[in-house]
C-alpha cells in the first residue's frame, strides 16, 4: 500500500515518466500530430461544433479563438495531470470545470487588465472557452490518467486540430461570403464589376456546417480507415 | 486517506474552493483600479473619435480635458442640474428610471471654433446592449460623426457596427426631415442610395445579415435624441 502510493506520488511530481522517454518520442509527437487529421475533435470526433459555427464567420476571431483554446487547453490539462492523484473519482467532473472556469477567468482579468484591446475583441470568446466540449473532454479522456508532459501535448494537439478546422472553415467563409481575408478586401474591384457577387449565404451558421462536412467528406475520401464498416 | 472517502472529498472540495476563490478575488481587487482606468480612457477615446479626433488611450485624459468644455447633465426641460456628475452618468442605470427622473448627459466640445454637442446613446441590439455616442453640428442638425460599440452582436453580422465603413456612413446625415422633425437615422434595408450620397434623406445603408442590430441602432438614436429636444430649441433660439 505504501509503495504504491509512493509510486504515484513519484510520477505525479516529475514533469517526464520514469521510463525517461524522450520529450518528442514518436508516441509523443503522435500526440501532437493525430488530433490533426486521423482524430481531430471536429471532423472526427464531432465535439465542440457549437463554436465553430459561432465564430467562424471572419479569419479573426478564428485565429484569435485557437490561440486562447491552445492556452487554456494547455494549462488545464497540465494542471488536472499533476492533480490526478489527489482528485476524489466523485467530483473529478466538478473539479475539472473548477479548473477550466477559473483559468478563463483570471486570462479574463489579466487581459482586461494589461491589453485592453485583446480583451475588448476576445471577451466574448473567453467565455465560450468553458462549455467547448473539447476541453472537458480532453481532461476526462487524456490528463486524468496521464502524465504532465503528455497531457500537455495532448491538450495543444487537440486545441491544434480544432483551430486548423476553425481557421479553414473561417477562410472559405470569410472569402466567398464578404470578399474579404483577415479584414482586407482581396477581391479586386473590377471581378465586381464583371457581375460576381459575395455570397451572403456564407455568412449565416447554416453554411458552417455544410462546410464541415465537405472537409469530412474529403477527409475521409483520402483517409479510408475513418470510413465506418457497417 | 481513502480517496474515496467522504471527509477527503469533502476536504478536497473545500480546499479547492477556498484556493480557487481567493486567488480569484486577489486578482481582481489588484487589477480594479487598472481596469476602472482602460474603461474610462476608452470613455473620452470614444467621445473624442465622434468630432474626428483620434487618440492613443494614454494620452486621452489631456486631450479630452483641451477639447471638452462642457460637461451637462440635463433635465427633461432642458435645464442643467450641476449637482450630477456627467462623466460618472451610467446610461444603463438612468434608462430604467422613468423620463423625469433621467438626467441625460450632453457634452460640450469646441475644436478651432467649432463647437459640436456629443450625446451618448444606450439600445438593445439583437443578443445584448448596443451603446455609442453622436456628435452633432452647431446646427442640431447634422451629424458630425458617431461612435458604436455593443457587447455580443455576432462576429462578421451584427458586430460590424463597429467598423469605419458602417460609422462613416453616418457623417453628414441630418437627424431632422424637410419640416424639421426629429427622425433620426433609419438604418435600412429599402435604401435606394447605397453609396450614401444622398445626405437629406435620414437614412444609412443596413448590414446583411445585421437587420435586427441595425434596427437597434436607428431605435437607440431617435428615443435618445428625442429626450434633448427642448434644450436643442433653447439653444436654437441663442
Amino acid at each position: 500500500m505504501l509503495a504504491k502510493k509512493q509510486k504515484n506520488k513519484k510520477s505525479s511530481l516529475f514533469f517526464i515518466n520514469k521510463e525517461r522517454e524522450p520529450l518528442f518520442s514518436k508516441k509523443n509527437r503522435a500526440l501532437l500530430s493525430d488530433p490533426l487529421d486521423d482524430n481531430n475533435p471536429i471532423t472526427v470526433q464531432v465535439l465542440g461544433i457549437c463554436s465553430a459555427l459561432a465564430i467562424t464567420v471572419q479569419l479573426k476571431p478564428a485565429v484569435v479563438m485557437t490561440i486562447s483554446v491552445m492556452a487554456v487547453m494547455g494549462a488545464s490539462n497540465v494542471i488536472v495531470s499533476l492533480l490526478r492523484d489527489l482528485i476524489p473519482n466523485r467530483i473529478r467532473i466538478i473539479v475539472q470545470l473548477v479548473v477550466v472556469a477559473s483559468l478563463v477567468a483570471l486570462v479574463d482579468q489579466i487581459l482586461k487588465a494589461f491589453a485592453y484591446d485583446v480583451y475588448k475583441q476576445l471577451s466574448i470568446f473567453i467565455g465560450l472557452i468553458v462549455t467547448n466540449c473539447i476541453v472537458m473532454g480532453r481532461l476526462e479522456a487524456f490528463a486524468l490518467g496521464n502524465g504532465v508532459w503528455k497531457s500537455f501535448l495532448d491538450g495543444v494537439g487537440n486545441a491544434a486540430g480544432y483551430g486548423f478546422i476553425l481557421i479553414l472553415v473561417a477562410f472559405f467563409r470569410e472569402l466567398l461570403g464578404s470578399g474579404k481575408l483577415y479584414g482586407y478586401k482581396v477581391i479586386p474591384e473590377f471581378i465586381y464589376d464583371l457581375g460576381y457577387q459575395d455570397n451572403g449565404l456564407m455568412l449565416l451558421s447554416p453554411m458552417a456546417l455544410v462546410t464541415v462536412g465537405i472537409f469530412i467528406w474529403i477527409q475521409r475520401a483520402r483517409n479510408r480507415k475513418l470510413i465506418e464498416k457497417n | 486517506m481513502n480517496r474515496d472517502s467522504n471527509l477527503y472529498t469533502f476536504i478536497f472540495a473545500s480546499i479547492m474552493v477556498i484556493a480557487v476563490a481567493s486567488s480569484l478575488a486577489l486578482t481582481h481587487s489588484s487589477l480594479k483600479e487598472k481596469q476602472k482606468d482602460n474603461v474610462r480612457n476608452e470613455k473620452m477615446q470614444n467621445i473624442l473619435a465622434t468630432i474626428g479626433i483620434y487618440t492613443s488611450r494614454e494620452s486621452a485624459e489631456e486631450i479630452y480635458t483641451k477639447h471638452i468644455t462642457e460637461e451637462l447633465s440635463l433635465k427633461i426641460d432642458g435645464t442643467n442640474d450641476q449637482s450630477v456628475s456627467t462623466f460618472n452618468i451610467s446610461l444603463n442605470k438612468e434608462l430604467k428610471k422613468p423620463d423625469s427622473e433621467q438626467r441625460y448627459p450632453l457634452y460640450v466640445a469646441s475644436v478651432d471654433k467649432d463647437k459640436f454637442y456629443i450625446v451618448p446613446l444606450r439600445g438593445a441590439g439583437l443578443w445584448d446592449a448596443i451603446w455609442g455616442y453622436i456628435a452633432l453640428e452647431n446646427d442640431f442638425k447634422t451629424i458630425k460623426g458617431v461612435v458604436f460599440d455593443h457587447k455580443s452582436e455576432t462576429a462578421g453580422l451584427g458586430a460590424e457596427i463597429t467598423q469605419d465603413w458602417f460609422q462613416d456612413s453616418f457623417k453628414g446625415e441630418k437627424i431632422l426631415d424637410k419640416k424639421n422633425n426629429l427622425v433620426g437615422i433609419d438604418v435600412s434595408k429599402t435604401n435606394n442610395d447605397p453609396k450614401g450620397l444622398d445626405k437629406e434623406d435620414n437614412q444609412v445603408d443596413y448590414i446583411s445579415g445585421a437587420t435586427i442590430t441595425g434596427d437597434g441602432v436607428s431605435d437607440m438614436i431617435s428615443e435618445r435624441l428625442e429626450k434633448y429636444t427642448s434644450y436643442f430649441d433653447k439653444m436654437k433660439k441663442i
